[in-house]
């Protein structure tokens, strides 16, 4: 609407009262139990603090204490909305350690789902985000199309969240026969929602008012906190590491990475971020598509399992490109059934520590609309 | 014209008015009711999903069921709140919502207070409401509360002045500040409502632009003033929580409820009242009876409340900023000159 964006202020000049404010951790909108110190000159955030650690599990000092199998069930809690992508760095490291090799039809498979749960990923973030700015409808829709996927995943693994679905070798269990309809039938709806999507809230007037040029993170600040996944690709820096490192079959796939290019305002806003999102659950249509087709349905999904989990002494960083970004695993093995050391590099973590920077100078309003751009879960965060 | 039906029916004039005023509050608690299924039934419906369907026939009952249930919270007062504002603050606001009702004529022969200024006393009892909601954000003692409170203020003071120029171009297209009469001049056809110019010769057509400008202008301006979205910014359930009204529970939280219902019907029959014809059937004498013509009246202000409910389910929030923008620099500007054309056609018919 205006010109003038940021609001500045002489805060010299100006004799008035900070208000500190605690945001969180009960409160509608910090997506779970964050805990933002706000301080305010009226409606001006001057100062953010996030206060994390209200959901840690000591999902790290665990993984000490179990056998690598039992391992995955942990990491499904992580980031809970996306909890296949989650099992693959892990489960693709250990194979990595022991020198296992998959099938052909095992990759596919697991292509397959993490590329549903990015698209439900995605679209839980673009809901939560208009819920934000107070639009309630696309969220429903979201959630309509989401169970769809759900269904998908529940038929294949019994779990509707948390999945356990990845094995070390191979999968948990083999696809059942409507498997590719299924598939299809989910893809179809999601392209049918998306477009009414844009124009419903992304194209929306007052929408793009409230994100445009909102939260500039510009892509130097954004490389130097370590900033990945759509954060960073929204700020026009084509990182993704299905494409530049490609692992597992990814480069098999015909695909483009999505980068902001500052449409409505600034390159690296908030509205940006969200339409990198929106065109990620596009691509991730096409991968399905193609992965659905080519995948070979014949063979055991169970054959590359090793006998024992038990990696030689050593270490590995094994890392994907989960739906917010990448997701590492560093695994020290010393030779035993159980991990010598995991540390989890956790993408919601790292891209919640450029909350400060970018939210200085705008009004509480938009701190809010901000947070929600980044998109973090706090299972993730806190680990 | 008769004031009254009441009056004529009842001889004795201080039951008579006992009976005018319990009528509106009968109509608001029966409106309330319908307003809160419409906007669950109305919002499902968007949404694809059901909504209730388990209280009563296609969860027709779910309102009072809400009722019941608020009426059975407990009723927590914060220890550091001020407890005499605290508690006055949402009486206060359903109080200035109701006493609105005095002056809306449901039809010809209804009209609870016949004063000539109706208008004028409408617009300055709605912001009496403005009193009741500063005072519950202030004495709740909450910093969100604080926030939605000071937002509320700053946003009804803003609207209120495009509405009043909307208002004062209808008064002088009619002449009079009573809104019976300016429903009266609108009778006949829909091309005399005053959306259309009011009633007159061709000429009409000139102002007519200015007119439909005006009405959506004070459309616009109710929004912001009854808080519904894209305006509803002092309850910005994801910034501030619930805004002013975050630590009232049970009866006093229903108490603000009713009264934001109430006033989103003053409003949409103002609407009504100003621009669509207020009583009198939108097909010249086509089932303008006298019985007809509150049924008529009614439909039209639902209608307005059902758009801002439909609104509701469709828009995302403005910001704080962008409110004001939209109110000082957009608004006002165009409600001036809409204004300043009326003016010169009613000095120049």
């Amino acid at each position: 609407m205006g010109e003038k964006r940021k609001i500045e202020l002489d805060y010299s000049q100006l004799d008035s009262d900070r208000m500190r404010l605690n945001v969180g951790p009960q409160h509608p909108s910090t997506h779970g139990v964050l805990r933002l110190e706000v301080e305010l000159d009226g409606e001006i955030v001057t100062d953010v603090v996030p206060h994390v650690g209200y959901l840690h599990r000591c999902f790290e000092k665990h993984c000490e204490k179990m056998e690598y199998p039992m391992v995955t069930p942990y990491i499904d809690r992580l980031d809970y909305i996306s909890s296949m992508n989650n099992e693959w760095p892990f489960v693709m490291g250990v194979e990595k350690m022991m020198g296992i090799k998959v099938s052909d039809k095992v990759e596919y498979l697991r292509v397959i789902v993490s590329e549903l749960n990015r698209i439900a990923n995605h679209q839980i973030a673009i809901a939560t985000f208009g819920l934000d700015a107070g639009a309630f409808t696309p969220l429903l829709w979201l959630f309509r199309d989401r169970e769809m996927i759900l269904a998908i995943l529940e038929k294949l693994s019994g779990g509707r969240l948390l999945y356990n679905y990845f094995r070390v070798g191979g999968m948990a269990a083999d696809v059942y026969p409507t498997f590719k309809e299924d598939v299809l039938a989910a893809i179809k709806q999601a392209r049918k929602t998306n477009p009414e999507i844009l124009n419903l809230l992304l194209l929306n007037k007052i929408f793009v008012d409230r994100t445009a040029n909102v939260g500039v993170l510009p892509a130097d600040v954004g490389i130097n906190y370590g900033c990945t996944g759509p954060m960073l690709r929204g700020s026009g820096v084509p990182y993704d590491l299905r494409k530049v490192e490609p692992y597992s079959i990814y480069d098999r796939f015909d695909f483009e990475v999505q980068v902001g290019k500052g449409e409505v305002g600034t390159v690296g806003d908030c509205w940006d971020r969200n339409i990198v999102r929106y065109r990620e659950i596009e691509q991730s249509c096409n991968i399905i598509e193609q992965a659905i087709n080519q995948m070979p349905m014949e063979g055991d999904i169970k054959e590359g399992f090793p006998k024992k989990v038990r990696p030689p002494k050593g270490e590995i960083y094994s890392k994907a490109e989960n739906p917010k970004g990448e997701l590492g695993f560093y695994i020290v093995s010393e030779g035993k059934n159980n991990p010598e050391r995991v540390k989890c590099r956790s993408t919601s973590f790292v891209n919640l520590s450029v909350l400060p920077e970018i939210s200085k100078g705008y009004m509480f309003a938009d701190l809010i609309m901000i947070l929600g751009s980044i998109d973090i879960v706090l299972g993730e965060v806190d680990r | 014209m008769e004031q009254n039906f009441v009056n004529m029916l009842i001889g004795n004039p201080w039951i008579a008015a006992l009976v005018i005023v319990v009528l509106p509050l009968v109509f608001v608690v029966i409106y309330a009711l319908i307003a809160i299924l419409g906007e669950l039934k109305i919002a499902s419906f968007v949404q694809e999903r059901l909504g209730p369907m388990r209280t009563g026939w296609k969860g027709t009952m779910q309102p009072v069921a809400e009722v019941v249930k608020l009426l059975q919270k407990e009723d927590i007062t914060p220890d550091a709140a001020d407890k005499p504002l605290f508690n006055l603050a949402p009486f206060l606001m359903f109080a200035a919502a109701f006493a609105g009702f005095a002056v809306i004529p449901f039809s010809p022969y209804f009209l609870p207070s016949g004063i000539e200024l109706g208008l004028f006393y409408v617009f300055a009892i709605s912001s009496l409401g403005i009193v009741g909601l500063v005072m519950g954000g202030w004495a709740s003692n909450n910093k969100y509360s604080l926030l939605g409170a000071m937002r509320s203020a700053a946003q009804i003071v803003s609207y209120e002045i495009p509405a009043a120029m909307a208002i004062l171009s209808v008064a002088a297209l009619s002449g009079s500040l009573n809104l019976n009469v300016i429903s009266d001049g609108q009778s006949g056809w829909f091309w005399n409502w005053y959306i259309f110019g009011g009633p007159g010769p061709w000429a009409k057509i000139f102002v007519i632009p200015f007119t439909l400008g005006l009405g959506l202008i004070y459309l616009i301006s109710t929004l912001a003033e009854t808080n519904r979205t894209p305006f509803d910014i002092p309850e910005g359930e994801s910034e501030i929580v619930a805004g002013y009204h975050t630590e009232y529970s049970g009866m006093k939280f229903a108490m603000f409820f009713f009264a934001e219902y109430a006033n989103m019907f003053i409003v949409a029959a103002i609407l009504t009242l100003l621009f669509f014809g207020g009583w009198n059937s939108p097909f010249g004498d086509f089932l303008n009876y006298w019985w007809m013509q509150p049924v008529w009246f009614i439909l039209k202000a639902f209608f307005w409340v059902f758009l801002s409910i439909w609104l509701r389910w469709t828009l995302p929030r403005l910001r704080v900023d962008q409110l004001m923008y939209l109110s000082w620099k957009v608004l006002l500007p165009w409600a001036f000159i809409c204004f300043f054309a009326v003016g010169l056609f009613v000095m120049l018919k």
